[in-house]
């Protein structure tokens, strides 16, 4: 049977803030539907978020929520997390809450391997302020703080988290639900730190600054600029460069930080 | 040994305020460590998994007060512990707590500022930082012990305070403060008052709103993951605690922030008035240097002269009726504090031009000596 998306919204606080052709509400949705899966009792859910369009996710779900400020989400969720390990947090960002404001954060989240999951909504733009230059902006895309086209080099999300610890990492497009619903609930099954590279096309700050066309067409261009990871090893060096793999990433078996923490607690017991 | 004697330390007031934490129920730290506070990080990094509580070390000051507001969310009595720099990367997420009513402890060894200054010497210039750091208009309680015993027992006001009042509440030590040594005994656990916050006691199908003032115009508050889910946000928002626009509503939410800690002003204020009664000259002193002002003041007296002291232990809310009182016949009011002159503000609004006021200011990291206040009082 089909699942009530209703079941998981807050109806009354609709219509949400997102644009026509934005891919954030696909993510919602593969969220919503990993959460179904998992059967997670809603109680016990904390959705935590920090500045943003992918920010203002919390408030439309009925969940326990969390608006915090601009990069701050995981440091929020940690306190959280720590303070009450049975509780499910997932944590939603968008790239520069995520990268630029809340590198920090990330990569130390990373590192302590807390069982969080957080889905990084990559619009490679800051779209709430109107569209200036992230730390995902691609070489030479324009923003309204690079009306040039940029000149730094960006962050590979994936690249990121996998190189400061996170036991689970993935990359999914919004316009694969089906991929993106499998990266979310194996990010949330992991027992550990997980980040989902989740992208999602900003037609209105992204793809008017750099003639991207329309949500489809940016989509098309996601399309060609990604490969599924599990053909990567038929596909010749010269068709993956330059381009980004999809699917799990990444995958290793970490102890979780607050197993840890409470074997610590038990040991002392022990010794008195 | 007795049990009484069991009871009796010899501790510095970073030590203190840790047992005060705990005693209070703090079960959550998150820090970061920065002179001249770090001994509470490591006395609770150890002491906190012995009584099932959390410890956890931070990648900077913003993380270690998102946590412990996190933290607090899902239950927890939390706290964090820092000096000036790690104060002024803290004040976002203090605005934040004070916005979505969040109880929590920040405790605040002053060190000498600005920028990196001298962090190893006292000072009290974090004062005004205290009162005015986070942007916006924010109600603001903050402790200001001068001894260890009123380190050990100020820290359990300020969790008592950030429970009943919903908000994060900070405790101002000075380095003398923290590192001194004095003797405590510490109380038996039955002797002591512990506030927790006022849970919902929502019934089914009966909303919870999670802004909605209670009498004392505090709300009650709910923990995450106890079965009643709601949104918290920093954006101005209504009783339901989502955002809102509404012109009416921002106005009420943002009076009410203030307006409940002034409505509960008698209940957080706390001060010593000493040989205050018939004082022509009036010493205002708060943390260590009010150690100094007060052998000053017997000094003054020894020498004919009728001085008294007014030490505020609360300096936010300001006690305001007290101090007024306090300085009902003096004719001289001196303000010494180790800063350019930062208390001395409030003083001056709280007594108006009816007195001559003068402050006695250091910033070199030496203490004020008593002989310095004595000049004053004398008006040499």
């Amino acid at each position: 049977m089909a699942m009530d998306y209703f079941e998981y919204l807050r109806k009354d606080k609709m219509p949400h803030i997102w644009c026509p052709g934005c891919g954030h509400g696909t993510i919602v949705k593969s969220i919503l539907r990993a959460i179904d899966k998992l059967q997670w009792k809603k109680d016990d859910v904390v959705v935590v978020s920090g500045i943003g369009c992918s920010s203002r996710t919390p408030g439309y779900l009925d969940f326990n929520t969390l608006h915090t400020t601009h990069g701050r989400a995981l440091a929020f969720a940690t306190g959280i997390k720590v303070a009450n390990p049975k509780l499910h947090v997932v944590v939603v960002a968008g790239d520069g809450d995520s990268m630029a404001i809340g590198g920090n954060h990330f990569i130390h989240t990373c590192r302590r391997n807390l069982d969080i999951t957080l889905v990084v909504y990559n619009n490679n733009i800051y779209g709430m302020t109107g569209g200036q230059a992230s730390p995902t902006t691609f070489k030479g895309s324009r923003g309204t703080t690079a009306p040039y086209g940029a000149i730094e080099d960006p962050f590979d999300v994936c690249e990121m988290a996998k190189a400061a610890g996170a036991s689970f990492v993935a990359r999914a497009l919004d316009l694969d639900a089906v991929a993106m619903d499998r990266v979310i609930v194996a990010a949330m099954e992991n027992k550990g730190f997980s980040v989902v590279d989740a992208w999602s096309q900003c037609t209105t700050y992204f793809g008017r600054q750099n003639k991207w066309g329309s949500a489809s067409d940016m989509m098309d261009r996601y399309k060609e600029m990604t490969y599924n990871v599990k053909a990567a090893d038929k596909l010749a060096p010269e068709q993956k460069a330059g381009k980004f793999p999809l699917g799990v990433l990444h995958q290793v078996q970490r102890t979780e930080w607050c197993e840890q923490y409470d074997k610590l607690i038990e040991s002392l017991k022990a010794r008195d | 040994m007795s049990e009484h004697a069991k009871r009796v330390r010899f501790l510095s007031g970073n030590e203190a305020c840790s047992l005060g934490a705990l005693a209070a129920g703090c079960r959550f730290f998150g820090g970061y460590p920065i002179s001249p506070s770090s001994e509470i990080a490591e006395f609770l990094s150890g002491q906190l998994p012995k009584v099932g509580g959390k410890f956890i070390q931070m990648e900077d000051e913003i993380a270690s007060i998102g946590a412990i507001l996190g933290a607090s969310l899902a239950g927890a009595k939390t706290m964090t512990a820092t000096s000036g720099p790690g104060l002024s990367l803290m004040q976002e997420n203090l605005g934040f707590g004070m916005m979505a009513e969040i109880p929590c402890v920040v405790v605040d060894v002053m060190r000498g500022g600005p920028s990196t200054g001298n962090p190893t010497g006292p000072s009290q210039s974090d004062v005004m930082a205290l009162r005015w750091g986070t942007h916006g208009d924010h109600p603001v309680v903050v402790v200001c012990p001068a001894s260890i015993k009123e380190v050990y027992y100020g820290t359990i006001d300020c969790f008592n305070y950030a429970e009943m009042m919903r908000t994060p509440v900070i405790l101002a030590m000075d380095e003398i403060t923290a590192h001194m040594r004095e003797k405590i005994e510490i109380p038996a656990p039955e002797e002591l008052h512990i506030e927790y916050r006022r849970k919902p006691t929502v019934k089914p199908g009966e909303s919870y709103f999670p802004y909605q003032p209670a009498q004392d115009l505090v709300p009650v508050m709910a923990d995450y993951g106890e079965g009643i889910r709601y949104h918290v946000t920093g954006l101005n928002h209504d009783k339901t605690g989502f955002p809102t626009g509404n012109p009416e509503i921002m106005e009420e939410g943002n009076r009410r922030l203030l307006e409940k800690i002034e409505h509960n002003k008698e209940k957080l204020l706390k001060y010593e008035e000493y040989k205050v009664s018939d004082a022509e000259v009036l010493v205002v002193a708060y943390g260590s240097t009010a150690r100094s002002a007060k052998r000053a003041v017997d000094d003054a007296r020894e020498r004919g002269v009728k001085a008294g002291l007014f030490r505020p232990i609360t300096l936010y809310p300001i006690p305001d009726k007290a101090l007024q009182a306090a300085a009902a016949k003096a004719k001289r009011v001196i303000v010494p504090e180790m800063n350019l002159g930062q208390y001395i503000m409030i003083v001056e609004r709280v007594l108006g031009h009816s007195v001559k006021l003068s402050g006695v200011n250091l910033v070199n990291g030496e203490p004020i000596q008593p002989s310095r206040i004595l000049s004053a009082i004398m008006g040499e």
